[in-house]
Parts: C-alpha cells; structure tokens; sequence
C-alpha cells in the first residue's frame, strides 16, 4: 500500500469506527471505567482480532517460527530493530532530548555501516545498548496531548484516540517504508514485521491467559499503564492528572521527581 | 498486533519478578534494598537456568519452590488486602482466608508459565533514590536481554531486618493494581464470595489443563 492509500484507509477506519461507536451502549453506567467509555464497541472489535489471530496470524506466525532457523531470525529482527531504532532518534529529538537521540542514532548509523545493512547489532557490543522505543503518539504525549480514551483498532489491536491518530505518521513515515518505497518490496517486510512480532508473542500469550480472568480488561489497563510509564520515561507520577512530561525539562538538573512510594 | 510486541517483554519478565521472588533464603542481618534485590534476582536466574524441570513448567516443583522460598520474603497478605480494596475490612477472617489460598494458587500459576521464559535474560539494578532508609521504597530493575530493556520495579517494606516484596512492577504495569482491575467486575457484581468462586474456578480449569 502506498502512503497515500494507508491515510485514506485509515480514514475509512476511522469513519467506521464514529459510525459503530453510537450503537455501543451494552455496557452498565455503573461498572464503566473511566478512560474506557466505548467498552462495548471496543469489546467487538477486540474479539475480532481474537479471532482473526487465532485463524490466520497465529498459525502463520508458528509456520514461521518453525520453518527459519533462529540465526536467520534473528537476522531479520535486527534489521527491523534498527528501522525501528531511526524511528525512535527522530521521536527522541522532537521530544528535545538531544542526548538519547543521538546515542540512538548511533546504534542505527553503527549497526547500518558495520552491522552489513543492521542485520547484526554490533552496537549492542560495543555498550550502546537500545532504550525504550519511542513513536509519535509518545511524542504528541510528551508535550502535552491527552491520550483520549481507550480504542481497540482492527488487525493492530491496543491504542487511544491520540496514539490511534498518531499512526497515520507512524505508518507511513517509519519501519520498511523508510527504506522500501515500491509496495512490492515494502508489502513483504511489513508481513514479516507482523509475523516476527507475533512469533514474540507466542510465549507471553499463554502466560496472559493464566493470569487473565477477563483478558480484554488486562490487555486495556496494561497497554494504558505501559504507555503514561513510557511517556514519563519509567517513572510515571502517581497523581492523576499530572503535569505533561515535557514540564521535567523546566526543572533544575538532578531533581529526582517524588518518590512513588504509597 | 505490532503494538502489541511489548507484551511478549512484559511476559518475559513476568518471569524474572517470579524468579526474584523464588530467591534463597537470606541471612537476617541488615541488607541494603538494592543489595537485597541484586542478590536475590542474581541467586534466581541462575536457580531457574540450572533447573530443567522448572523451565518445562513442572507444577509441583514450583509450587514447593514458591512456598519454601517465595512466600518468606513477599508480604502477600498486604497484595491481597490491596488487589481485593475497600471490600477487604468486610470481609470475615474465614472469607479472608479463602481469599488470600485461591489468590495465592492463582499467583503460583502464573509462575508456573512464567518461570519456563527465563533464557539468557540478566537484572541491572539501578542505583536507590534518596530515603534509602525509609520504611517503605521503590527498588528499580532493568532486565536486559534480546530486544528492549524491560523496566521490572519493586515496592519493598522493611521487615525487622530485612525487607519484604508488596508489589512489583513490570514495564509499567503494578500487579496489584492488574488484579484490582481484574477483580473489580465480580466484586461489584456479587462482592467477595462472587471473586472467590470466579478464582477458584479458574484455578481448577488451570489445574486440568496441567494434568
């Protein structure tokens, strides 16, 4: 897909999703979380994905998974991780964090010159070890943007109106199609991308499931806590609202933030 | 799904919070919490990686494991207490005993799934902020291994000596308050005798998949 068909295909995502979310009223006043008000449209979409990794992503990912060996896996991961590692230097400097961005930087101009195109990480060797990733709904987060509520997107699952939104840039401007501009080379990498992220997941699936007594509520308030810690680099404050991110860079160098303790 | 690929990380290192809380006993004399976890995750992972049987995911030999040397060191009373939230000073001692087995052999289960992730993962412990002799603190974790670093934090009380686990954190996320949200649905519904069915059901369902 081209960038132009991915934004006009996001904006039919998002036209269902106004139109689908006037019908989800399923779902009692009382037992409604608050970040969460389209729990019922977001529970349809979300078995659909469950059921569409269960028929098709799944099973393809095992097929993968059992077919290359893990040297050649491994491989492609690299080569996708540093994609992903440019993507998060660009994040880092919009976010004015000149220092991560330049070390990520360099993982990406190291692993690309001498790790033969990113497909060994000899950055990682060398002590520049990879940092948290940041993408652009982190980045409109940081300086301030709320997330919005809660919104399980078709095929890619966990996201909030903000990050949702975020991805019509994500999209289209990181990963293979920085690299690949043809569709038929770009088509290909976005798959493996999918399956190598899916062959991940294989583990930690089961793992969720023990744990889950409803495992659409667990995947919510997971992905909502792992975001705002990614926002605040880790350290989260615990009141709610909190001052945006960037107010940090405001305060004098060395002054740690509250403890968390409760 | 490719916003999902921090799951997997979370999963992994799900693994290595179980694994810390597996450690061996240690010696009560006055420990500094940062030491206290270094040593202890340290002591885990090499446990865990020398033992087949575990990483195959044997129930039996995890259970003996967590009891022996899991329960010591974790104030799993006060996870309860704080997971189950206001409904918990209702609660007459016998619901509250009933609560505090079924949480636990839901907690040991998710172990059992946990534990067999642990490969060629190492724990970075990252230096204690100010208040280092408060009562109560934050000790933060780094688990590096393939990919990204995975943030593992843990919420420690002191306990005479030495120090006692009350949550723990993984990529963000505070256990305690998973299991609050997971709670929440059935205690509104049919309060705390509801949430002990719902859980000891799920840990038989568990138990036959196991078997």
């Amino acid at each position: 897909m081209s960038p132009s068909a991915w934004r006009r295909g996001m904006w039919a995502v998002g036209a269902a999703l106004v139109l689908g979310l006037g019908g989800c009223a399923s779902v009692p006043e009382g037992a409604r979380a608050p970040h969460d008000p389209w729990e019922g449209f977001n529970r349809s979409v979300y078995s659909f994905n469950d059921a569409v990794d269960g028929a098709l992503i799944k099973p393809a990912a095992q097929v993968y998974q059992a077919l290359l060996p893990q040297p050649v896996r491994s491989g492609i991961g690299n080569v996708l991780g540093n994609l992903g590692d440019a993507w998060t230097s660009v994040n880092l400097l919009l976010q004015a964090k000149p220092r991560q961005a330049l070390e990520t930087g360099m993982r990406v101009v190291v692993n690309t010159g001498f790790g033969l195109g990113g497909l060994l990480d000899v950055a990682d060797e060398m002590g520049l070890e990879r940092g948290p990733s940041e993408d652009f709904g982190q980045t409109l987060g940081f300086w301030g943007l709320k997330s919005g509520p809660y919104l399980v997107l078709p095929l890619l699952g966990p996201s909030t109106l903000r990050d949702a939104g975020a991805l019509l840039l994500d999209m289209p401007d990181s990963g293979p199609s920085l690299v690949w501009k043809e569709p038929r080379d770009r088509n290909p990498a976005t798959v493996l991308q999918l399956l190598e992220a899916r062959v991940r997941l294989l583990n930690a699936g089961r793992v969720l499931d023990e744990i889950a007594l409803d495992k659409y509520v667990l995947m919510r308030d997971a992905y909502m806590a792992r975001r705002r810690s990614l926002l605040y680099d880790g350290e989260p404050p615990d009141d709610e609202p909190a001052p945006p991110p960037f107010k940090r860079l405001l305060k004098p160098a060395g002054e740690p933030p509250a403890a968390p303790v409760r | 799904m490719l916003r999902r690929t921090w799951i997997s990380a979370l999963a992994a290192s799900a693994v290595l919070g179980a694994g810390l809380l597996a450690g061996p006993a240690l010696r009560a004399e006055p420990v500094a919490a940062d030491t206290f976890v270094r040593q202890v995750s340290t002591d885990v992972i090499d446990a865990v990686k020398a033992d087949k049987a575990i990483q195959a995911g044997d129930v039996g030999r995890i259970r003996a494991l967590v009891d022996a040397k899991v329960m010591p060191y974790v104030n799993f009373q006060r996870m309860t207490a704080s997971a189950v939230g206001p409904q918990w000073r209702g609660a007459t001692p016998e619901q509250q005993k009933r609560m505090f087995e079924e949480f636990k052999t839901l907690m040991v289960n998710t172990y059992s799934g946990a534990l067999t992730q642990v490969k060629d993962q190492s724990v970075v412990v990252k230096p204690l902020r100010a208040g280092a002799d408060a009562g109560e603190l934050v000790v933060r974790t780094e688990v590096r291994g393939k990919g990204e670093p995975i943030q593992l934090d843990y919420r420690l009380e002191k306990a005479g000596e030495g120090w006692k686990i009350y949550d723990v954190n993984v990529g963000g996320f505070w256990l305690v308050e998973a299991y609050r949200g997971q709670f929440a649905k059935d205690l509104n519904a049919g309060g705390l005798d509801a949430l002990i069915a719902k859980l000891a059901e799920k840990n038989k369902s568990l138990a036959a998949a196991k078997s």
